[in-house]
Order: C-alpha cells, then sequence, then structure tokens
C-alpha cells in the first residue's frame, strides 16, 4: 500500500474581510474542513472555478498562509513544526502567472540558484554546474543564464520557474494553474515536460487547475471543489466516467471540446451566483443544482465514500 | 452575399523601437448577418489589432490601412473620425474581455445601459429606460428593473458580462465584435454566455465577429473561422469543415495539442508545436510558419505564400497541395 | 526535416540595463538636469582650487561692485563684491557646498528612516502598518518650518541643526511612497517563490524586493533633495539656519534684500543659484521617473 505523501485534517481557513467602513469585518471561510490525501508518486488534481479555495489550499500546504484550524501532515510530520529550510526542500511551488513568479530584475541564474545559495549547498561552480544541468533538464540552453526575464517568452518563463522549482530534487511539486496562462501550444509542450519530468525524477504533484481537460490527461485521482469544500473526489477515470455530484456534472458537461458536432452544452445551472461571505444554508450548492429538494436548504450533505470515490450530496447519482 | 463586414488586404503596422512590427499583414475578414465569424489564434497573431483597425481604436502610434473595408454597404476608409464614433456603438458593438473593468465603476447599471442609447438615438430618458430593463430581461437577468440602480461591484463577473451584452444590443446594431468575452469567466459560467450570444445573434439577426484562443469555443458556436498565426491569416472556412479536415499544419498542430477527455490518451505526450512564434519585425522572406512547420523544404523559405482557395471561402496558406494536407492529418 | 531560419530576422530584446540607458540618452529633461547638476557638483567641488578670492575676506574699500555687465564691472570680481565687499562668484561658489552637502545629508538621513518605515509597514501590515501610518500621520500633522524654528530658537542655529532637523523631519514621502511600492510587490508571486525557497524574511526584503523599489527610491530622493535646499534657503533667510558669515545662498538673497532696488543683481544671482539648483535636480527627477517607468511587456 501506497504511503500518503502528504495529508491535510480538516483544514480550514477563515478571513476576515471588512465589506464597508460601517458594516465591521465579516467572515470569508476560503476552505471549511478540507480532507485530502495525495500518496507519493501520485499526481493529484484539485479542480475547481474561482472562489473554491483550491489556491487557499495550496498556500496553506506551501507554508505561505497559516490554516485557521486543522493539520498538514508532510512525510508523517506536521509541517507546522517543521523548519522553513527544511520544507523548502522537500515542497516546491510552480506558480501560475509566468510574468510575476520572475524577479525582473535579476537574470535567469539568480533566479534559479537561489534555492541552492539559500541552503548553501555547494560553491559558485558547483552551483553553476548544476544551474547548467537543471536548465538543459527543462529544455532551455545554458546560456540562457544570462538572460533577464523581460527577453524570455512566457513558456520559457514557466521552464525557469520548473527550473527553479525542481532544483533541491523535491518530493512535492505544487502546480498552481501551471499552464492557464499559456498559449494552446506551449501549454502542450509544458504539459508534456512536467509529465515527463514526474518519471524521470519520481516527483509527486498537487495540480490546481480549472482546465478538466488538463486534469484528465495528467492526474490520476481528482478532487473537486465547491464554495471551500471537496464534493467529489475519485480516481480520474471513474470520476469522469461516473460523476456524482450535480457540480461535477455541470462541470463536465461545461467543457467546451474542439469538436463541433456537438454545439453547446446546457449547465441547468441558472444564474444565481453564491457569495463566500454569506453562503447558502444547508448544501452551498442547492441555489445552482438542478435536483436540489428542501433538504438540501436545511442540511448539510454527508460525506459518502463508497470504492474509493468520495462524494458530498444528499442525492448523489 | 449577403456581406455585413468586408474588409481585405489588412495591414496593421506599429513603428517600435527596434523596428516597424508589422502585427498584421495582409488579413481578409468577411461576416455575414445572422452568422459567426471566429478570429482564432494565441497571444501575439493579430486578431484584435484587426478588431481595433476596423473600429479606428488602434493607439495612436499605430498605423493601419487596407484595400478595401466596407460594413453595410459604407466604405469605412472614407469616413471621418466624427463619423466613425458614431457607427461605434450604434451600428458596431464590442465587448471586451475583462468584465471586471467594463463597466464604470461610479455610475449605475442603468446609467451605463442609457448613455449607450442616449450617446446615440435622440430618444426619451424613459424610452431608453424601458429599452435596458428589456435588453437584460433579454440576457436572463431577473428584477431587471431593481438592477437597473445597482452598481457594477454588486455584480458578478458573469452578470457583469451579460450585462455588457445587453448594453452592445440597446441601439439594435448590425455587428457585435466579442474579444475574448468568456475567456476571464468560470468554465460554468462560460457555457451560459455562449449559448445567451447565440441565441441574441440568432434573435436580432445580427452578425457577430468572436475573437478567442479557444478552439473548443469556436467549434462549438463559429460558423466560419479565420485562424491566425503571426499576423497573417494561415487557414479560413467553415468551422465544421475546418475541423473535420485541417489542412494547414498550424491548424494540425494545434488541434493535436489539446487533450480531449475520452479521446487522447491519458499520460502520454500531447502534440506539440516546437519552437515560438517569431516576432514579425521587418521584411517577411518565405512562409510565416516556416522555422516550426514539420513538412517544411527549401521552398519555404524563399517563397511569399499566398492563400489556396480550396473551395468558396475555404482557403489555407501553404505551398502543399490539398490532397498532401489531407495525408498529413492521417499521418500524424 | 529541414532546418528553417525563420521567416523574420532574429531580433534580440535588451537586458533591463540597457533599456534604461538608452532611454537616457534620448530624454531632454534627463540631459538637460543632469548637466547642470553636474557642472553645480562640479562648480562646489572644485570651489577651493578655482574660486578668485576667499570668500570670506572683506573689503570694505571695494564694497558693493557691480557684476562684469554693469559698468563699472572688472574681471577680477566677475559677479561684484557683496556689501562688505566679498567675492560675489566665490561666495557662490562655496555656497553650492552647502546647499548641495545639506541637501544630500538630509536626503540620505531622511532616507534611511523613511524606507525602513516604509518598507516595514508595506511588507508586513496589519499591526506593524497601523503604528507607522500613526507615526506618519502625526508628523504630517507638524509644520517643518514652525518645528525648525522652535529648535534653533532653543540651541541656536547651524549647519549640523539644519541637516539634522531636516532629516528628521522629511520622511515622509518616502515613506508613504515606499510602503506603497512593497505593498504591491508583496503580493507577487516571485516573493512568495522566495519564501518557499527558504530565504528569511530580511533575505527576501533585502535581495527581492529591494531591487524593485529602487527606481521609486531615486525619484524620491531627487525630490527631497530640492525640499531640503529649498527649506534651508528659507530658514536661513529668516536668519534661523545657517549663521553668517558662511555663503549659504539663503543667507546671500537675505543680506541682499536691503540692497534690492540699487543693486538687485546681488539677489538675483544667489536666487538664480537656488533656481538653477533646484530645477535641474527636479529635471533630473522626473527624467529618472521617465525612464525608469514599468518596462511594457
Amino acid at each position: 500500500m501506497t504511503t500518503a505523501l502528504l495529508q491535510t485534517e480538516d483544514v480550514t481557513k477563515v478571513y476576515k474581510i471588512s465589506t464597508g467602513i460601517f458594516k465591521g469585518k465579516q467572515s470569508l471561510t476560503a476552505a471549511n474542513g478540507i480532507n485530502l490525501d495525495v500518496n507519493e508518486g501520485e499526481v493529484m488534481g484539485l479542480v475547481g472555478e474561482s472562489g473554491c479555495g483550491k489556491s487557499t489550499v495550496a498556500k496553506i500546504i506551501l507554508g505561505l498562509e497559516k490554516a485557521t484550524s486543522g493539520n498538514v501532515i508532510f512525510a508523517g510530520a506536521p509541517i507546522a513544526g517543521m523548519d522553513r529550510q527544511e520544507m523548502s526542500r522537500r515542497i516546491q511551488p510552480i506558480f501560475q502567472d509566468p510574468y510575476s513568479s520572475l524577479n525582473p530584475r535579476k537574470s535567469i541564474e539568480a533566479i534559479v540558484s537561489l534555492p541552492y545559495r539559500v541552503h548553501k549547498v555547494g560553491d559558485k561552480r558547483a552551483m553553476q554546474v548544476r544551474v547548467a544541468e537543471i536548465l538543459e533538464t527543462v529544455g532551455l540552453p545554458a546560456r540562457m543564464r544570462y538572460s533577464y526575464p523581460n527577453q524570455l517568452s512566457g513558456g520559457q518563463r514557466q521552464r525557469v520557474a520548473i527550473a527553479r522549482a525542481l532544483m533541491m530534487s523535491p518530493e512535492l511539486v505544487i502546480c498552481d494553474e501551471p499552464t492557464s496562462a499559456l498559449d494552446v501550444s506551449v501549454q502542450s509542450q509544458i504539459l508534456n515536460l512536467l509529465l515527463d519530468l514526474q518519471e524521470q525524477q519520481g516527483l509527486t504533484y498537487l495540480v490546481i487547475t480549472h482546465n478538466l481537460c488538463v486534469v484528465e490527461h495528467i492526474a490520476t485521482r481528482v478532487a473537486v471543489m465547491y464554495l471551500g469544500r471537496i464534493v467529489e473526489e475519485a480516481e480520474t477515470k471513474a470520476l469522469f466516467a461516473n460523476p456524482r455530484h450535480p457540480y461535477t456534472h455541470a462541470l463536465l458537461a461545461s467543457v467546451l471540446t474542439p469538436e463541433p458536432q456537438l454545439g453547446l452544452p446546457e449547465t441547468h445551472l441558472g444564474i444565481a451566483y453564491p457569495n463566500p461571505i454569506d453562503p447558502p444554508s444547508g448544501c452551498t450548492f442547492h441555489p445552482r443544482c438542478p435536483q436540489a429538494t428542501d433538504v438540501c436548504k436545511q442540511a448539510r450533505p454527508e460525506t459518502r465514500v463508497e470504492a474509493g470515490h468520495l462524494v458530498e450530496c444528499h442525492h448523489p447519482h | 452575399m449577403n456581406a455585413l463586414l468586408e474588409v481585405k488586404g489588412l495591414h496593421v503596422d506599429i513603428p517600435l523601437e527596434a523596428g516597424v512590427l508589422h502585427a498584421v499583414r495582409n488579413v481578409d475578414i468577411a461576416v455575414e448577418r445572422g452568422k459567426t465569424l471566429a478570429l482564432v489564434g494565441e497571444s501575439g497573431c493579430g486578431k484584435s489589432l484587426s478588431v481595433l483597425s476596423i473600429m479606428d481604436l488602434l493607439p495612436s502610434k499605430a498605423a493601419w490601412t487596407a484595400d478595401s473595408i466596407f460594413f453595410d454597404g459604407q466604405n469605412l476608409e472614407q469616413v471621418t473620425a466624427g463619423q466613425m464614433a458614431d457607427i461605434r456603438g450604434s451600428k458596431i458593438a464590442m465587448i471586451f474581455q475583462e468584465p471586471m473593468t467594463s463597466l464604470n465603476p461610479c455610475y449605475t447599471i442603468g446609467n451605463q445601459l442609457e448613455e449607450a442609447l442616449l450617446r446615440h438615438k435622440s430618444v426619451s430618458r424613459q424610452a431608453a429606460q424601458d429599452r435596458a430593463v428589456f435588453l437584460l430581461e433579454k440576457v436572463g437577468i431577473t428584477a431587471a428593473t431593481s438592477r437597473l440602480k445597482q452598481y457594477p461591484h454588486q455584480l458578478s463577473g458573469g452578470l457583469r458580462q451579460r450585462v455588457m451584452i445587453a448594453m452592445g444590443l440597446m441601439c439594435d446594431p448590425p455587428l457585435i465584435i466579442a474579444d475574448e468575452p468568456t475567456t476571464a469567466l468560470d468554465v460554468t459560467i462560460q457555457a451560459q454566455i455562449l449559448a445567451l450570444l447565440a441565441s441574441i445573434q440568432e434573435e436580432f439577426d445580427m452578425g457577430m465577429i468572436l475573437i478567442t484562443h479557444d478552439l473548443g469555443v469556436v467549434a462549438r458556436i463559429a460558423d466560419t473561422v479565420n485562424i491566425m498565426y503571426c499576423g497573417q491569416v494561415v487557414e479560413s472556412g467553415e468551422a465544421n469543415d475546418l475541423f473535420e479536415t485541417p489542412l494547414h499544419p498550424y491548424t494540425q498542430g494545434l488541434l493535436r495539442c489539446i487533450p480531449i477527455p475520452g479521446k487522447t490518451n491519458p499520460g502520454s505526450h500531447l502534440g506539440s508545436i516546437p519552437g515560438m512564434v517569431p516576432t514579425p519585425i521587418g521584411d517577411q522572406t518565405g512562409c510565416v510558419f516556416q522555422n516550426r512547420c514539420d513538412y517544411v523544404f527549401a521552398g519555404c523559405m524563399t517563397t511569399a505564400v499566398e492563400q489556396t482557395a480550396v473551395a468558396s471561402g475555404r482557403t489555407y496558406r501553404c505551398l502543399l497541395s490539398p490532397e498532401k494536407c489531407k495525408k498529413n492529418i492521417k499521418q500524424a | 526535416m529541414m532546418e528553417a531560419t525563420g521567416p523574420f530576422k532574429d531580433v534580440s530584446f535588451p537586458t533591463p540595463m540597457q533599456m534604461t540607458f538608452r532611454q537616457a540618452k534620448r530624454h531632454k529633461g534627463f540631459l538637460i538636469g543632469g548637466t547642470v547638476l553636474v557642472l553645480i557638483i562640479l562648480m562646489a567641488l572644485t570651489a577651493p582650487i578655482l574660486a578668485p578670492h576667499d570668500p570670506y575676506k572683506q573689503d570694505l574699500s571695494n564694497r558693493l561692485k557691480g557684476p562684469i555687465w554693469h559698468a563699472e564691472g572688472t574681471w577680477d570680481h566677475p559677479l561684484g563684491t557683496d556689501n562688505l565687499g566679498r567675492d560675489y562668484l566665490s561666495r557662490v561658489m562655496y555656497g553650492a557646498r552647502i546647499s548641495l552637502l545639506i541637501g544630500v545629508a538630509a536626503m540620505l538621513i531622511s532616507g534611511v528612516i523613511g524606507t525602513i518605515m516604509g518598507v516595514a509597514a508595506g511588507y508586513f501590515g496589519g499591526k506593524v502598518d497601523m503604528v507607522i501610518s500613526a507615526l506618519i500621520t502625526v508628523r504630517l500633522a507638524l509644520p517643518i518650518m514652525l518645528v525648525a524654528l522652535a529648535v534653533v530658537a532653543l540651541v541656536g542655529g547651524s549647519l549640523l541643526i539644519v541637516v539634522l532637523v531636516l532629516g528628521l523631519m522629511i520622511w515622509n514621502r518616502f515613506a508613504l511612497v515606499i510602503r506603497a511600492s512593497t505593498q504591491q510587490l508583496r503580493a507577487m508571486d516571485y516573493v512568495n517563490a522566495a519564501k518557499t525557497s527558504g530565504c528569511s524574511t530580511l533575505r527576501i526584503i533585502i535581495t527581492e524586493i529591494m531591487p524593485n523599489i529602487l527606481n521609486n527610491l531615486i525619484v524620491v530622493a531627487t525630490l527631497e533633495i530640492t525640499r531640503a535646499i529649498l527649506i534651508e534657503a528659507g530658514l536661513s533667510f529668516l536668519g534661523m539656519g545657517v549663521q553668517p558669515p558662511l555663503p549659504s545662498w539663503g543667507l546671500m538673497v537675505a543680506e541682499a534684500k536691503e540692497f534690492m532696488l540699487f543693486s538687485p543683481w546681488m539677489i538675483m544671482i544667489p536666487g538664480g543659484a537656488i533656481f538653477a539648483l533646484v530645477l535641474s535636480i527636479n529635471l533630473l527627477g522626473d527624467g529618472i521617473r521617465d525612464i525608469t517607468a514599468p518596462e511594457g511587456r
């Protein structure tokens, strides 16, 4: 049995937002009791639309935000107690925007070698060798180390970000929308690279995205988030073949593939849009759900797990 | 032919420090009433600039020329700036990508909707308000009368985009241009907005130009497609035909890059187009796609490649014969 | 498959440094301001060598002689002599040293204070931001001139006092601008990347944030130099700043006040010098701001 490399136990994050001069601060629950297990060697996809909390979960795992409650356990030890430097050797991020993830005032060498220099692994010569090595691994010419980010294209910048993430040979890589800001032809290059690197270096990925086609292609397991909760989680094949939660159903139906004969899908979702500061009662999806009944308005649904397929719904398919 | 907008030989040049950037070269655009033309391409291909030049909304440094631009029978090259301002909004409506920044946060929705009409037609305020309510309901916004008093920040992204569509329709324009209208929206909202655009187009018999980089969107909603690459149209034709038999190597490459759930093998390598888009500064020698094409040969580097017409309205810009191109699809 | 050279000739994009230099060479304000400022600095630096006379040497038999463009002017005193017979040109040259010294010293002191406060407030936010913002508000409530006058009244005026008072008072603009810039930069992904690489907070501030606020910092620094110079001139004019016989330009304006009607050149020359210095620094600062404005992608 594979061991879970990463476990989040009931992770919750509540932000205090000021909603106006006289209204005082209100709470926004970005993540609400997230239980996520990522096994070693797996590619876990975390999907959801804007405001669902997936980026918040990523930030908590990376240590950029502190959870309001709950634990994150990495390789058996809670990250709350872990030294920041040690964590940075083992968990690394790849961010969405290739234009803001590289410091415009630093050369590529300085950017990529940052983790190396912070951990004082070797001298300057050793660092240069490693930089050349890692640039080659991600498909960039070694001479690019002297360039600056403004001279590179979006795809090249994302490769630099990947090189920086892999510098210290991490175990877990958190990819927050790694290809969303890239053109289609570049996107496929980066996805191929990520798949190759995973195989070559035995990495574990947590891929956060709203793009279901990408997730279906590279993830082994998928978790679907809605308004801070995981509403469905299963192996990719199972989830795409048999989505049990109405939201997952609508999400999959909304995917527009380049097949003209299929026309436009009807999602039956209505135009109500949830307000995360004032979420709906009971099951938070009920205002948009085509199958909502009275019980959905009143009570939060239980989490049901059947053969590795988790769903949180009163009336799952 | 029912051509609503017909542009031939559009060029847009932008002078830069490193030289003149030929952002758009020899582009033809044709839209009919009741039909949707999609301008598809990746970032930097010139699709937005093409449309902005038709609307005369380019930044001052940029210069555009065209062999001919005819809109609804009118020659747009001969109109004054004032006349063009009248046409914008009343005859050609434009919807932009970012619903969060397209509406002025200082004015109510009703105010902005009414202004769109009052600027062009002298009608009473009440008439403008009635039309605003009518259109808000058409775009699927309930309780329209009370919505008029709301401010943009009180609406979600999807609702704002619907308001933008309603605003575009205020003067009943025959042509609507949508520049990446759903890119900034969630996937579940995207399908709704696209369906809305399609139904409105049919009801009001409008022509639509849809600019996007998303081939999935194009496949589902467009009637005709222009595939743009680095400032040129490399393939055009009816959507069904183009997606079933893509001729140009770039189109074929793009379609191979997209993972399709149920069709592409998960975990396998996706098709990719090696290399990078060149920067069109200076003179062009040969085919624009030469440095990334799988089928490049000596002629590609020297010949200026023109459009080959396979059938009426179906063109592609490549030196290879149509039969060879069709064979390439099967080989890949 | 053949190797194609591409349809367009390869265009290389310059590095940020190269772009800055190219734009600097073309910017008129930057060049004019820079040139005048360099001239004034050279004048200040070479004053001991090039000044024709001792600026403190009085010669009452030779007082109030006009400059070279007057009938009585001689090349011995190209800018004439003041009411005590001191050579005006030498006084102007030595005065440049005082203005520049006060401007730069005050700017450095206030720059250090303001930058530390701005970075702390912008980066840490929360309570730190609250406290520092309160401090800035308090400082803004105090009028610099009155505080300077009060201090001078208590301990007497001198070069050192003026520099200290200015340095400890004019940091507010630094703090505000740096705070805003830091807040913007804090949200950048490369700051997050540095955190997840294991960088300490201090390292992040110095290596990731500071290089990116340098542009704004330089622009504010040039503005604060001019502010310091003008306030010093004002204080000296009121007799509360630098004390005679130091050739501060402000003091020279004050001393020339009585003779304004019959020897207007006495007041116009130091006044013109202050104007030239402040204008050149402002042009330079504007130029730097234009040149280092965010390079469009």
